[in-house]
């Protein structure tokens, strides 16, 4: 906390300093505290032959720009890059200037393995902001781990994992998930679930751990149904109908890609007015940068539950969403990964400043209790388990395709990548 | 699994999923009556089929937004004017497809097959830079969404209504220009012979660039349509691509009627099955079933008689 309140104390001589340089940015959020790169001699910060030279450190982004999954990954490439631009106008790490090397997965799982080998044996990149898929993630997995790579990894995801070459930034499945269901079971009175998901592995995990939370942690709550669909099935009109039949007070939706902008249209097309809340639609798979392709008036009335919502009422996010806007441009939704993209280059810094070098080793070291207060979704903190204590908040659809918050955790939520009992 | 309801209920529900079949057989047609007609007519094996559907939709995006900008009066009837030019766009895109590569390939037709996929991921290429990464959202007239409701408790979606009209209307104006006007004829006749169909003196330059076109337009119809109940986005034409080949091969690659009644047999088959088992379950099914009856009958269900 200490750094964050001498820094505090900074703000306004920073800020002047910083608007003074044209440059729009949260200087009032993240820590203005200028090092310089002659206290911290290159041969001492890097002893392990990263790209580090004497004013700058690279790192790589390694995201899908072509192929189905450029649709997710274009908004963490933003929100990274943005985060990078901050840093390095606040005098970057150690008084380095963050420079990126970018790499294109091609949303194929292979090449993102190919792709991170190149960035850390080639480039020696000092850590990488990528990955979004869990399939993409499990391929870059062992090399990150022989080379000894730093991962900072965007999305909400499974869980089931916890590797010391990883940090995850978004939340695993418990964090996601039960407290919404506390919530639609406490505020909404609902009883009977109808569990519905993309065939594959992060949606049924994820409704596993829903089904365990449902039937054993809820009193009088039942599933009524469960099913999968491949991924890419455009298709609902008979889940709709069965949907019907069963009458469940909510439709608990994990629908990815194509197949949700299918989904929800189809489901508005059959008479089932989400607004009316009988069922009541919570979904953990549908961000502002989804309903962008599925039509604000398709989805009006049902709920999410993530970590972030573009509407989120605080200074940090204003100053985020306005900083992001600037850089990419008006008509830009930000959804709760792009959020999370962009607390990577920030906790890295954090850890780097901490560790007081660049080397892997001790980053890691450092990076377990990393406090950000100026996170857009507010304070988060790094576990032990190398994921974030952060809030899970639950929003209502709007017209306008923007969320409005309507519930909140009164407090941060254990990351809990093992969970006992929902196995 | 239907103890719990009363009769009305029954009956109410498997309206529904009547309906719902015949809506899935709707989309079914309209997505296979263009790559019937040029693999079919041509042996052409279009992989960019889905590209040339995803085209006609974004055509279908540009006219709303024009519509919503200059001309909001009229906005509720801009989808006719959208599927119109989504037919010239794409059927125009075919037919410059068709004389830069295609009519090179005519007699290497398997090489037509990875021509026309390295044409699907340039096109996606294309529409990403374009129009962006991201699935852009096609706002549909008020009146074309929601549902009429038949009883009660039946409910029938009005875009489904509109996709069962529209692969109706399209289906019988194939039918007149294949078996019953001069250019089908001549489509026929070349199918049959191309040399003695060129020495006979029909142009089959020109014959084979239309058929394509019409194929490729038609494609850009359904695309335009399916803007109503799926996503428009760079990728969303692979959504489309396996279904419809699943279609055309099943039902006998020369036959429009096979294509339609392969449409009917799977779209029932797997809107059945996926009420009464999970979607995965269905999909896997109704494949097994198709293959199963491929091996006892190679050339499909509806095939040309042919002297061998």
């Amino acid at each position: 906390m200490s750094d964050f309140d001498k820094s505090r104390k900074n703000n306004g001589v920073s800020r002047r300093a910083l608007l003074a340089g044209g440059v729009a940015l949260s200087a009032s959020l993240f820590a203005p505290k200028v090092l310089r790169a002659q206290d911290y001699p290159t041969a001492e910060v890097n002893t392990t032959g990263l790209a580090v030279t004497d004013d700058t450190v690279t790192i790589g982004i390694l995201h899908s720009v072509t192929g189905t999954m450029a649709i997710s990954e274009t908004g963490s490439v933003q929100a990274e890059k943005l985060a990078i631009e901050q840093i390095n106008a606040q005098g970057g790490i150690l008084g380095r200037k963050i420079e990126y090397i970018q790499e294109d997965g091609a949303s194929d799982w292979p090449t993102f393995a190919e792709k991170a080998k190149k960035l850390l044996v080639n480039d020696k990149v000092a850590s990488v902001m990528g990955c979004w898929t869990s399939a993409s993630r499990k391929a870059v997995l062992p090399v990150f781990e022989q080379y000894n790579g730093f991962l900072y990894y965007p999305t909400f995801y499974e869980g089931l994992e916890e590797s010391p070459n990883v940090i995850y930034t978004g939340q695993e499945a418990t964090q996601q998930i039960i407290a919404g269901l506390d919530w639609v079971n406490k505020e909404k009175g609902a009883k009977s679930f109808y569990l519905l998901g993309s065939d594959y592995i992060w949606p049924r995990t994820s409704n596993k751990i829903a089904r365990k939370h449902i039937e054993n942690f809820l009193t009088d709550c039942k599933v009524v149904g469960e099913e999968y669909y491949p991924l890419g099935h455009t298709q609902f009109n008979s889940v709709i109908n069965k949907i019907r039949l069963k009458k469940p007070d909510v439709i608990y939706a994990i629908v990815v890609g194509g197949s949700n902008v299918a989904f929800y249209k189809q489901l508005k097309a059959a008479g089932i007015d989400m607004t009316k809340e009988s069922p009541l639609l919570l979904t953990i798979s549908v961000t502002e940068d989804e309903i962008r392709g599925i039509g604000g008036e398709n989805i009006e009335g049902a709920y999410a539950c993530m970590k972030y919502f573009q509407s989120l009422d605080n200074d940090n996010n204003r100053e985020f969403v306005a900083a992001f806007k600037e850089m990419w441009g008006d008509d830009m939704v930000i959804g709760d990964v792009t959020q999370a993209a962009y607390l990577g280059p920030w906790l890295w810094k954090a850890a780097v400043e901490k560790a007081g070098s660049f080397d892997v080793d001790k980053v890691r070291a450092a990076s377990p209790g990393i406090e950000l207060t100026s996170a857009p979704e507010g304070y988060v903190k790094v576990h032990e388990n190398h994921h974030l204590w952060s809030k899970t908040r639950v929003g209502r659809a709007q017209a306008d395709g923007q969320y409005e918050v309507v519930f909140e955790t009164a407090d941060l939520v254990e990351p809990n990548p093992f969970p006992e009992g929902y196995q | 699994m239907f103890a719990d309801y009363s009769w009305s209920e029954l009956t109410a529900i498997f309206a529904m999923q009547g309906f719902a079949g015949l809506i899935l057989f709707s989309v079914f047609v309209l997505m296979a009556l263009g790559l019937a007609i040029i693999f079919g007519q041509m042996g052409v094996i279009n992989m960019a089929h889905g590209e040339f559907m995803i085209l006609g939709a974004y055509v279908t995006y540009l006219v709303s937004i024009f519509f919503a900008e200059a001309l909001p009066a009229l906005f509720p009837a801009y989808f006719f004017i959208a599927m119109i030019l989504a037919f010239i766009a794409a059927g125009a895109l075919g037919m410059f497809v068709e004389w830069a590569m295609i009519r090179h390939l005519y007699k290497r037709p398997l090489d037509t097959l990875l021509a026309t996929w390295g044409l699907s991921l340039i096109l996606q290429q294309v529409y990403r830079s374009v129009f962006g990464a991201r699935e852009v959202g096609v706002t549909i007239p008020d009146w074309m969404m929601g549902s009429l409701p038949l009883t009660d408790m039946i409910e029938i979606p009005i875009n489904g209504i509109f996709v069962m009209v529209l692969a109706i209307g399209i289906s019988v104006g194939v039918y007149v220009m294949m078996y019953r006007s001069r250019w089908g004829q001549q489509v026929r006749a070349i199918n049959q012979n191309r040399v003695m169909a060129g020495a006979v003196g029909i142009n089959t330059e020109w014959t084979d660039r239309m058929t394509y076109g019409i194929g490729c337009g038609i494609a850009g119809v359904a695309g335009s349509a399916f803007t109503m109940i799926g996503s428009t986005g760079p990728t969303a034409g692979q959504l489309y691509i396996v279904d419809t080949f699943l279609v055309v091969v099943f039902g006998g690659a020369a036959s429009l009627l096979g294509t339609i009644a392969s449409a009917f047999t799977i779209s029932q088959a797997q809107s059945i099955m996926e009420f009464f088992l999970s979607g995965s379950m269905a999909k896997v099914l109704t494949l097994l079933v198709v293959i199963g009856i491929l091996m006892l009958r190679p050339q499909g269900l509806f095939a040309l008689k042919l002297r061998k």
